[in-house]
């Protein structure tokens, strides 16, 4: 960007405001890691922004042992669900945006749709579903339920970045004989990774960060980490550097997806994923 | 080749089927049940409201009477007023504190992807963490309070999520009068908009029912006074930390968008209009901010319909027992779970679904009659 | 498949049909929102019954967060999918008669209160809040006491005032404390504590009887002598702390121990942070004495686990069950969750001086329900409880709550 990087006049600025921006963002973190390595006694209001006396890195390990066995499931729901509502929502864009049947825009509205509902009005109707097919308590339950209310977000997504593809390199594929198939995995599936990137970002961030279905529909084998999370911070005297520990390790693993796709994720809303 | 064409959109609809049939029963399933449930009188008659096979009664649309006019359902009316502020003000932080970002950013400073990485990880926390730490920050005895003394002054004073404050008052019942002029000021901007355009027929139309809706608004509105007493209704001042910690959440993810948008306006055009003269400034309001309208629109959906449905950040920051920051999300919960009364939670739920839908649907026709950009 | 092949097939099938039975445990789900600091105490419990029975598998499914409501979330949709758990812990008393007994879904207990002689073991006044429709519908484990008022002695030493014991005593002794610069002499907490210091108050302003009145329908909320509570509760939140809200019932009592404020209404719990948490020692480090008015009634709630009808392991539930009542299982889970044993013949000597204090006013007080913990309302008018709050809060109209009361009572049906 050359016509802005010359204006050194006011570049100062733009840093001073980046760093307050940037302290903006970090204080609350700084606030987490420090309340997170105090001892209970020393967590007061009158001391919240003072560093800890002694470093009780006990927290974080009883947090990690509170963590631990529901690391797993956690670990099982979240990657399965992102990749198979990937999948799927990988193929439902394809058709969306290159073999719209007829009443096809009206279908896919109708799946947008289903975004937009607030999960505590259906969460009497979904549990007795769910344990009507038999998977209450089950970390394929919660998988299934994931996979399926996360439909029409990576629909959407994919259906606007497949767009983006240029029709002629459909057609020259469909006059060389290749059929739907055909023409996804040669043509459209390697040209994905941006999309695949946006979308599992997406939905690794949610479906980890979910409460609500996780609490419903699990049973203790079963529970995710956020419901462990929340364990941390029940009981009738909170002591602030448990859930705070805990808070910081259950951030880590999305906070890794971001570190290693970051470079993508940008690139991929570029290429008109969520655009207007 | 058309037979081809046919065959490959017939195998499309038969592999977009599962999804068909999995949000039909997911989503519209679902919500048939509870909107069924909302007509119903099920949670009032204590023996069949968690009995093994309720028996409830059909009352029709009572429920949804009883909260916008019913004497108890006072906090039902403030939660609908809070959230169309929060709504406001929301969006308004992240669109533009994530422009801001955006546009610094696009500026090239030096550990471009750092600050980049730092603006964009609170998205990567669950509202529920972000609900706990702001919560600990904001009480009203230390965190944010006590920073001026890190300065040499005296700690701030206000209660934050504990305060009782509430400004821009209004009576429940002038609601109708206020909606009336809204919707009136809406149809007259459609108007003017498709003036400008050159459609003549669209603009006359819209002034017509602009200049109807004024008259009953002005006219017979007054009269109509959905309440028999006086109820008030505000900003309550409390909200201010959740959209503090909301926006602190979501302005990166804003940020992003706006971000992809920057990187992809050509070279070409930001050259031609330093050639033509343009600084800084001009270029960014008259050129790059008009190509960034439809991402503006796609994240004032997304955050949208966030902001309607928020529970967890509320949850977590003040509790389920805080009237000054209810959400109508929050409402419904501790009305199905905590009161039993399942029929009001899911009348609740539909209204929700309704306000979303009343956002959502217009922005999904516009997109249809687009049909498949490319 | 080859000769060597298909015999070990068989006979590792019939290995596990000589195993089978030995691997067929049974089971047991209690459910509770039990966790942090009370984690230990029910699993002390849960340790005992393991003990006694080891071929039952009990699985702890707790829910914990949002003061009961993810717990409550979770139960009531289980329960309505036809799912409940072998037995779950809820506040005895109309909680659970409001919500469940009425609706049909749990056992009665009178048999096996009859066969384990609780009903001569556990006070009358007891059996009564949780008896309804000539039935018993759950085994109390622990009992707390919701009337209390704290004080550190050596305080009120210095500024030269006693606790008071009625009311009045109570306006007075703060208008004195004020003068002698503690500006605001009780410690209030957030939302809720408000609901427990209203309870304190109404049943000082209207006694045992008239308060069980209220809960059975036979005192209006908008009766006079129901309106006069909350114009006695105005007076008391004129010495309160001003920034109440923001502080946790236990940043409250810390306020107390401090010595910031004089006294602190709030229930036993307390004891149990205040000599197990920071270690103080009851009667030296802090004292007590029933709210002010409400001296020899004991206002109680109590956790209770009922058996849901329809449980996959009835027989299991049942002997968990009959180890809450025993003696033995209230000896083991009160002196760690920090409350006091149903029955009336605990043996004292587990429990600490606070304890043994409160076990003693159990034996010989009256007893009376909590409202704010699910004792004497059912959920319908005690989820909506906080709005009446709220309005009093913000107009400060007694006759305006008293009408909200009033109306919300009609709405549930209290009462009938």
């Amino acid at each position: 960007m050359t016509a802005s990087g010359t204006h050194g006049r006011w570049r100062w600025l733009m840093y001073l405001v980046l760093c307050l921006a940037v302290s903006f963002f970090l204080m609350p973190v700084y606030m987490m890691v420090v309340t997170a390595l105090k001892d209970p006694a020393e967590i007061s209001l009158d001391t919240a922004w003072q560093l800890p006396s002694v470093w009780n890195w006990a927290s974080f390990a009883d947090a990690w042992q509170a963590f631990l066995p529901k690391l797993r499931n956690s670990l099982i729901l979240t990657v399965t669900a992102s990749a198979t509502s990937a999948m799927l929502g990988s193929l439902n864009g394809y058709v969306f945006a290159k073999w719209p049947f007829p009443g096809a825009k009206i279908v896919f509205a109708l799946i947008l749709f289903g975004m937009f509902i607030p999960y505590q009005a259906i969460l009497i109707p979904l549990f007795g579903f769910i344990r009507a097919i038999g998977l209450y308590g089950t970390i394929w339950g919660l998988v299934v339920v994931h996979t399926v209310y996360g439909l029409p977000i990576t629909t959407l997504i994919f259906r606007n970045y497949y767009t983006e593809i240029p029709d002629s390199l459909i057609e020259a594929s469909a006059l060389e004989g290749a059929g739907f198939f055909k023409i996804y995995r040669y043509v459209v599936f390697p040209l994905s990774l941006p999309g695949f990137v946006v979308v599992v970002i997406w939905q690794f961030t949610q479906i980890w960060n979910e409460f609500l279905f996780a609490v419903s529909l699990s049973n203790p084998a079963s529970q995710p980490i956020t419901v462990a999370l929340a364990q941390l911070a029940g009981g009738e005297a909170v002591r602030w550097n448990l859930p705070m520990a805990g808070a910081l390790l259950a951030a880590l693993p999305t906070l890794l997806v971001y570190v290693v796709f970051g470079r993508y994720f940008v690139r991929g809303l570029l290429a008109g994923s969520v655009k207007g | 080749m058309r037979w081809r064409k046919h065959t490959n959109q017939i195998i499309g609809f038969l592999v977009v089927l599962p999804s068909i049939l999995l949000i039909a029963v997911f989503v519209y399933g679902f919500i048939g049940r509870a909107l069924w449930a909302s007509l119903t009188d099920w949670g009032k008659d204590p023996s069949q409201a968690l009995a093994l096979n309720p028996v409830t009664r059909f009352i029709g649309l009572q429920n949804y009477r009883e909260l916008f006019t019913g004497f108890i359902d006072g906090r039902f009316r403030q939660d609908m007023v809070s959230t169309v502020f929060f709504t406001v003000f929301f969006l308004a932080g992240c669109l533009l504190f994530g422009l801001l970002l955006a546009v610094l950013i696009d500026h090239k400073p030096r550990g471009e992807a750092l600050f980049r990485g730092i603006f964009l990880f609170p998205f990567a926390l669950s509202f529920v963490v972000t609900g706990t730490i702001w919560r600990w920050l904001l009480q009203p005895g230390g965190g944010v309070n006590a920073l001026p003394t890190l300065v040499g002054l005296r700690p701030a004073t206000f209660d934050w999520l504990t305060s009782r404050q509430q400004v821009w008052r209004f009576d429940w019942n002038d609601l109708p009068v206020i909606i009336g002029l809204l919707a009136a000021l809406t149809l007259a901007a459609v108007a003017v908009v498709a003036r400008r355009a050159q459609r003549r027929r669209r603009a006359v139309g819209f002034a017509l029912a602009s200049a109807a809706v004024l008259g009953l608004a002005v006219g017979v509105a007054p009269g109509w006074r959905p309440l028999p007493f006086p109820e008030l209704h505000g900003f309550n001042l409390a909200f201010i930390g959740i959209i503090i910690a909301a926006v602190w959440q979501m302005a990166g993810y804003t940020m992003a968008l706006y971000l992809a948008g920057l990187t992809g306006i050509p070279e070409e055009l930001r050259e031609a209009a330093v050639v033509e003269g343009a600084n800084d400034w001009q270029l960014y309001t008259r050129i790059i901010l008009p190509l960034m309208a439809p991402i503006t629109l796609s994240a004032m959906i997304v955050l949208g319909h966030i902001s309607l449905k928020i529970f967890d950040l509320v949850f977590a920051m003040a509790g389920p027992d805080n009237a000054w920051t209810d959400v109508p999300a929050l409402l419904m919960f501790i009305t199905t779970f905590r009161g039993n009364q399942f029929a009001k939670g899911a009348a609740i739920g539909m209204i929700l679904l309704a306000l979303v839908a009343m956002i959502i649907v217009p922005y999904l026709r516009s997109q249809l009659r687009k049909g498949v950009r490319e | 498949m080859n000769r060597p092949g298909s015999l070990f097939l068989a006979a590792a099938l019939a290995s596990l049909f000589v195993t089978a039975p030995a691997r067929a445990q049974d089971k047991l789900e209690i459910f509770s929102w039990w966790a942090g600091d009370e984690g230990p105490a029910l699993k002390a419990l849960i340790d005992l019954y393991s003990k006694k029975y080891p071929g039952i598998q009990v699985i702890n499914s707790t829910v914990t967060g949002g003061s009961g409501v993810n717990a409550r979330a979770v139960l009531k949709t289980r329960m309505l999918g036809g799912d409940p758990p072998d037995s779950f812990q809820v506040h005895a008393g109309q909680e659970l008669i409001g919500t469940w007994v009425v609706a049909n879904r749990m056992e009665d207990l009178s048999e096996l209160f009859n066969s384990e002689g609780w009903t001569t073991q556990f006070p009358k006044g007891l059996i009564a809040l949780l008896s309804a429709r000539n039935g018993i519908w759950s085994v109390p484990v622990n009992i707390h006491r919701s009337n209390v008022m704290w004080y550190v002695p050596a305080n009120l030493k210095k500024w030269g005032v006693s606790p008071p014991k009625t009311l009045d005593e109570f306006l007075a002794t703060c208008k004195t404390l004020q003068g002698k610069g503690v500006q605001h002499p009780l410690a209030l907490g957030e939302n809720w504590t408000y609901n427990h210091l209203w309870e304190s108050v109404a049943l000082g302003v209207l006694g045992p009887e008239d308060w069980s009145a209220l809960w059975t329908g036979k005192l209006k909320f908008n009766d006079p002598k129901a309106v006069k509570v909350w114009a006695t509760f105005a007076q008391v939140l004129d010495f309160a702390n001003p920034d109440a809200s923001g502080l946790s019932w236990q940043q409250a009592t810390d306020r107390m121990l401090k010595g910031n404020a004089a006294f602190n209404v709030m229930g036993d719990w307390a004891a149990g942070y205040m000599a197990t948490t920071l270690k103080l020692k009851p009667g030296e480090g802090f004292g007590w004495e029933a709210s002010p008015g409400t001296g020899g009634v004991f206002m109680m709630l109590s956790d209770s686990f009922g058996l849901p009808k329809g449980v996959k392991h009835r027989d299991a539930a049942l002997k968990w069950l009959r180890e809450l009542g025993s003696k033995e299982g209230q000896d083991t889970f009160n002196p760690l969750k920090g409350s006091i044993a149903a029955r009336l013949d605990s043996d004292l000597s587990k429990y600490n001086a606070y304890l043994q204090s409160a076990a003693k006013d159990w034996k010989t007080s009256k007893v009376v329900g909590s409202l704010a913990h699910g004792a004497v309302a059912p959920e319908a008018f005690a989820s909506q409880f906080g709005t009446v709050m709220e309005i009093f809060l913000a107009s400060k109209n007694a006759e305006a709550a008293a009408n909200a009361a009033q109306a919300i009572a009609d709405q549930v049906g209290l009462g009938k």
